[in-house]
């Protein structure tokens, strides 16, 4: 696959389509790929595998303010948050150039590491097997088990936006998994004992912005957590308060938007499960406003933006309360 | 000093008995997550785990704590101390990396003027580390000249074949292995020639990790604005995102803000950590001397590479501990930059 992007790439790039490209770069490792700009020179260093999971998309708001055109390399999901920039107004879309590339389901070195796998020297990706070497040994895994969570609740291998589609001729990665069946779950339980869910999520937050600052929704320029007049400090969480209402308030800030991309809880070092606050705004505004999936479309009115005679009212708060 | 041997199944006994008389943390697993927690008989003690996911400095550093209060009444202010009390208590399961990160702490608070917060809990606090047994691919506290094997600390121990070997380096280490000793036995010629064994096996698997050689050639004071000009570190901070991940999750980074919180009728003084990848860090009234994540990223890698072993004879505050690589959300770290400003690629 890597050798068919940057086929085409060096191709884009010779005819002059762009000037650059945005991209994985290989790592020190097997797993741990940086996102890169490379010239034509420097493609070398491109990949695309299973750990090409960061989403590329934000890096778009900076990279296509600058002058020439870059190609970006957009997994399907990664497309969802392109969208929804360009109807936020943060991309220029006419200095990009979306190379959407076929996805195989993104694979978690975490899950993998659960396995008992240690001091990892290679990974390889053989059809639906990863061939592990390690200095303990060579291991062998089923690709399946190791998949990220996000992965398992694929939205498709559709490319929402693509000037053009580097097609693998394998077979289409689809989800595994209901999307909606943790928040229906968290939804089932007392309030004390969804409280006591999140309260042991949420307490493990060390406050680091890892999950703010790769979201492709938290775009402002300066973060009201970064403001000093707001008195809350985005570095430490001085009380349990604090702790859960930067998380409250991100999601509700991001709700609408929110592509459900993943990599909040993807990038969280400390394993939290973000997502499912935002799966669950994602889940109200279905039955709220009818079905709405953020990005896949830039025509679409955003359900919180737009205003409809026969829109709940505030009271539907309290009449389906909390249990 | 003696050594001593407890087995493997006798430990929650060791653990009672070393809680009776203060606070025990240990690497305990909560939420599918391995920190230093805590004791209490219903925890799930990893020792098995190489890394806990935060270092151990909280316990002598924590993120957040309490300086003083002042309080407003008409036109008086009071001010009173109301620092955080501290008790002693024990760290019990700490990495060679992690023991050597509190030197490096040390340099940093108790030189003069000496951080009376952290040295109260220094003074307070009994280091039991633990010798490294399945290292990841991520380590490299070789490079830093640590040896895993044979961790410092207030008591070393080895866990070999099911049974804790426990040896005491320091008079506090000393006396804590008092009032535990009637649990445990002597070791004999055999068990040291045991502890010795597994010390080598370790080595050997040492030897194969991947960043077991990693060359710092280049990273010194002599090398300051080379280091400091390079052109590379124009790509390498390319994609950082400025979260601190990677400065939170980290045993020797230092930095810290401190802020007063207004209540409406006082001001709550407190300090928390800040990081260095942060748009407001070290912000002052015409502004930051750091504007672009390009700035902010060196500093991180610049201090612990060139600037703190300049200054302390030439030690890193870097102890190789792999945190950040692992926790970096773009899988950028200390390595990487290592790669691309020292060694071969010193110029
Ligand atoms: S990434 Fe995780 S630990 Fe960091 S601020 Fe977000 S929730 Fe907290
Ligand atoms: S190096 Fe990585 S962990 Fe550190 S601030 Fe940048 S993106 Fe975050
Ligand atoms: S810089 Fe990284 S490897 Fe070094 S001590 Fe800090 S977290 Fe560990
Ligand atoms: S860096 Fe060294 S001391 Fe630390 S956990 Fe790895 S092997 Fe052990």
């Amino acid at each position: 696959m890597t050798e068919l992007i940057k086929a085409k790439v060096s191709e884009l790039l010779a005819n002059q389509t762009a000037d650059r490209v945005l991209g994985w770069k290989k790592g020190e490792f097997f797993y741990d790929e940086t996102p890169a700009v490379f010239q034509a020179e420097e493609l070398d260093d491109l990949v695309y595998d299973g750990f090409s999971a960061p989403n590329l998309s934000k890096y778009l708001i900076k990279e296509s303010k600058k002058e020439g055109k870059v190609i970006a390399l957009l997994k399907p999901c990664d497309t969802y948050s392109f969208n929804q920039l360009i109807m936020e107004h943060r991309i220029n879309r006419d200095n990009v150039y979306v190379v959407g590339v076929p996805c195989r389901g993104n694979l978690d070195i975490n899950k993998i590491r659960e396995k008992g796998i240690k001091g990892i020297q290679s990974i390889k990706e053989q059809g639906d097997e990863l061939i592990i070497e390690t200095i303990y040994g060579t291991k062998t895994l089923p690709r399946e088990e190791v998949i990220l969570d996000r992965c398992l609740c694929c939205k498709g291998s559709q490319h929402m936006v693509a000037d053009e589609v580097i097609e693998s001729g394998e077979p289409a990665w689809e989800a595994k998994a209901d999307r909606f069946e943790m928040v229906t779950k968290l939804e089932n339980m007392t309030s004390d004992e969804r409280f006591a869910f999140w309260r042991g999520e949420l307490s493990k937050c060390i406050r680091c912005n890892a999950c703010r600052n790769v979201c492709p929704a938290c775009s402002c320029l300066q973060c009201v957590f970064d403001d000093p007049a707001s008195k809350v400090q985005a570095k430490s969480n001085a009380d349990d308060f604090e702790e859960n209402m930067f998380h409250i308030i991100r999601a509700f800030h991001v709700a609408g938007r929110c592509t459900d991309c993943g990599e909040c809880s993807r990038v969280c070092p400390q394993g939290i499960p973000l997502h499912l606050l935002n799966r669950k705004f994602i889940k109200d505004i279905d039955t709220f406003y009818g079905e709405y999936q953020a990005g896949a479309d830039i025509e679409a009115k955003g359900p919180l933006t737009e205003f409809n005679k026969d829109d709940v009212e505030p009271s539907i708060v309290k009449e389906r309360g909390g249990k | 000093m003696m050594m001593y041997k407890i087995n493997v199944d006798r430990l929650p006994e060791l653990y009672a008995k070393m809680a009776e008389s203060r606070a025990l943390y240990l690497p305990i697993e909560k939420n599918d997550q391995v920190e230093f927690h805590p004791w209490n008989a219903d925890a799930c003690v990893r020792l098995d785990k190489l890394n806990t996911a935060k270092s151990a400095k909280d316990l002598f550093f924590p993120q957040t704590e309490n300086l003083m209060k002042f309080k407003m009444q008409g036109k008086n202010i009071s001010i009173e101390e109301n620092r955080d009390p501290v008790e002693p208590f024990v760290l019990f399961g700490v990495r060679a990396c992690d023991v050597r990160s509190f030197d490096v702490l040390d340099k940093v608070f108790l030189a003069d003027p000496v951080d009376t917060f952290y040295q109260s809990r220094r003074e307070n606090g009994v280091v039991i580390s633990m010798a490294c047994h399945e290292p990841e691919e991520t380590c490299f506290c070789h490079a830093f000249g640590i040896d895993a094997a044979d961790p410092a600390g207030d008591i070393s121990c080895w866990m070999v074949e099911g049974t804790l070997y426990w040896k005491p380096l320091t008079e506090k280490g000393q006396a804590l292995t008092e009032t535990v000793s009637a649990l445990m036995e002597q070791a004999g010629d055999q068990d040291q020639a045991k502890v010795e064994e597994s010390q080598k096996a370790l080595h050997a698997v040492m030897e194969k990790l991947p960043l077991y050689d990693l060359d710092l050639t280049g990273f010194d004071g002599d090398h300051l604005l080379e280091k400091f000009n390079s052109e590379k570190w124009a790509k390498l901070s390319e994609a950082c995102l400025g979260c601190g991940s990677c400065t939170f999750v980290c045993p020797t980074c230092q930095c810290y803000d401190i802020r007063d919180y207004d209540n409406g009728h006082g001001v709550q003084r407190y300090r928390c950590w800040d990081s260095c990848m942060y748009s407001d860090f070290t912000m002052m009234a015409h502004g930051t001397p750091r504007k672009t994540q390009l700035e902010k990223f060196r500093q991180r890698f610049m201090h612990k590479l060139v600037y703190f072993p300049s200054n302390n004879d030439g030690m890193y505050s870097c102890v190789g501990c792999g945190r950040c690589l692992t926790k970096c959300p773009i899988s950028m770290n200390i390595v990487k930059v290592i790669k691309a400003l020292g060694g071969e690629n010193h110029a």
